[in-house]
């Protein structure tokens, strides 16, 4: 019997292969960006309100941009395989297929935290607020984490429907909404200075939610990718 | 090496495979021709271990499917109309991704030799998207071929090349051929098949409705075979 890859090198064989791809298109990050960008953008010109009220919407301005953005970027992480046969390749390959989920997720999450970090300074700039906060940093990448672990399955499922565009969004806002919800109330409470406690519940939330679609993906993806 | 019996394939209402049967031993390399609609891509796929059979019995180099599933993919070289590639990165890169993913030792080497084998060793550094459709057919030949696979599974693999592109194609299938394996070939060129194949099945409305071996066609040609087994059926 031939070798079988280890897990591992599977999974990271996957990353730097969309890492080498990107690098070259730019495809997808920039489209991922160049949204977020034009969301802040419309927001900051879209509410005309005083500094007060404005701090009070930034962590759910901050979500919806990062979350819409996040959309961009899975349909495009899982169609440019599909439409390229290139899915095929990697189911062909005798791996484990939860390496290949793993694979693509770490790299969906990459992409988001790259835009994160560059839409965070910028919307500090616009909104005159200051969002260097290392709790902040904290929820973002376990709100980025729980987005890309839920969109990549989601992504993987809706890749073989004719209506992949529209599906993706339909079947992944309503699973988000516990996500959104911890990831704006710890984001706010972060922002506002609020005590610990009140924002221990939240990242809890937000823990678990990783913790169990990571789970589910893990144990889904095999029988979700196949035809 | 191959052994199917009683597949069956259903896509909801509508039925692609009904009861089919088929075997191939080692080293023989066998068209299978038929219509479109046929079933013979979905055929392929459930061999590639890519679709789950309905019912029947799929067993590749003694592993069933879709059990031993990652054990068959160990055994299997896939070549599609599809190349598998990815455009944005290089021949090298593409072919060293695959090796990775199946765990090839000496990579590089392997890559090195693969990249000789079906004649792109000059154009290694070059972006896939960059190639030629012809170019890019012989490297998803090379990535198929990566980790020396006891059986290759070719649908229409010359869809889109020009006549130097087939001739190349047609020369690398016959060194690969050489090399011993198992080779399934789905193709409407009928010329192509009869000049590499070794046996000719037919396949029509979900079932092989006839098999010949290259010496019982040398009388009557294969087109003859061909109509002959599609009006029959």
């Amino acid at each position: 019997m031939k070798p079988r890859a280890p897990f591992l090198q599977s999974v990271w064989a996957i990353l730097w292969k969309d890492l080498a791809a990107e690098l070259r298109s730019r495809e997808l990050f920039s489209g991922m960006f160049i949204f977020a960008l034009l969301v802040i953008v419309i927001f900051n010109f879209a509410m005309e309100l005083d500094v007060a009220t404005r701090r009070s919407v930034t962590a759910g301005v901050l979500w919806t941009t990062f979350f819409f953005a996040g959309t961009i970027g899975l349909s495009r992480s899982m169609a440019m395989e599909k439409d390229r046969g290139s899915l095929d390749g990697l189911l062909l390959a005798p791996v484990d297929r939860a390496a290949i989920y793993f694979g693509k997720m770490l790299g969906n999450l990459l992409f988001m935290l790259l835009v994160e970090a560059l839409i965070l300074p910028l919307y500090s700039f616009l909104y005159n607020q200051n969002l260097f906060n290392g709790g902040l940093f904290l929820v973002i990448l376990l709100g980025s984490l729980g987005y890309a672990a839920v969109g990549t399955l989601l992504a993987s499922m809706s890749i073989q429907a004719r209506t992949r565009d529209l599906l993706l969004p339909i079947l992944l806002f309503p699973v988000l909404l516990p996500l959104v919800i911890g990831a704006v109330k710890a984001s706010g409470g972060y922002l506002s200075g609020a005590a610990r406690e009140e924002i221990l519940p939240f990242l809890n939330l937000l823990l678990t939610y990783d913790v169990i679609f990571l789970s589910i993906s893990y144990m889904l993806f095999d029988s979700v990718i196949e035809e | 090496m191959i052994e199917v019996q009683r597949l069956m394939k259903r896509f909801g209402p509508k039925v692609v495979l009904r009861g089919l049967d088929f075997s191939a031993h080692a080293g023989e390399f066998v068209a299978l021709l038929g219509p479109n609609g046929a079933g013979k891509t979905t055929f392929l796929r459930i061999l590639a271990s890519l679709s789950r059979p309905t019912a029947g019995v799929v067993r590749i180099g003694g592993y069933a499917l879709p059990q031993e599933a990652a054990a068959v993919r160990r055994t299997l070289g896939v070549v599609s109309h599809q190349t598998l590639l990815y455009g944005d990165l290089t021949a090298e890169e593409n072919l060293l991704f695959y090796a990775r993913l199946y765990g090839i030792e000496h990579a590089g080497q392997r890559v090195k030799e693969v990249l000789e084998l079906v004649g792109l060793e000059r154009r290694r550094a070059d972006l896939v998207r960059t190639f030629s459709r012809g170019m890019q057919q012989r490297l998803s030949i090379g990535r198929a071929l990566l980790h020396d696979p006891q059986v290759l599974l070719l649908d229409e693999p010359y869809t889109g090349l020009d006549q130097d592109a087939s001739a190349i194609l047609d020369q690398i299938l016959r060194t690969v051929a050489a090399q011993g394996r198992t080779i399934l070939l789905t193709s409407h060129d009928l010329a192509r098949a009869e000049d590499l194949a070794t046996r000719f099945d037919v396949l029509s409305r979900g079932r092989i409705v006839a098999s010949a071996g290259r010496e019982a066609l040398h009388h009557s040609g294969l087109l003859a075979f061909y109509r002959q087994a599609l009006e029959a059926a």
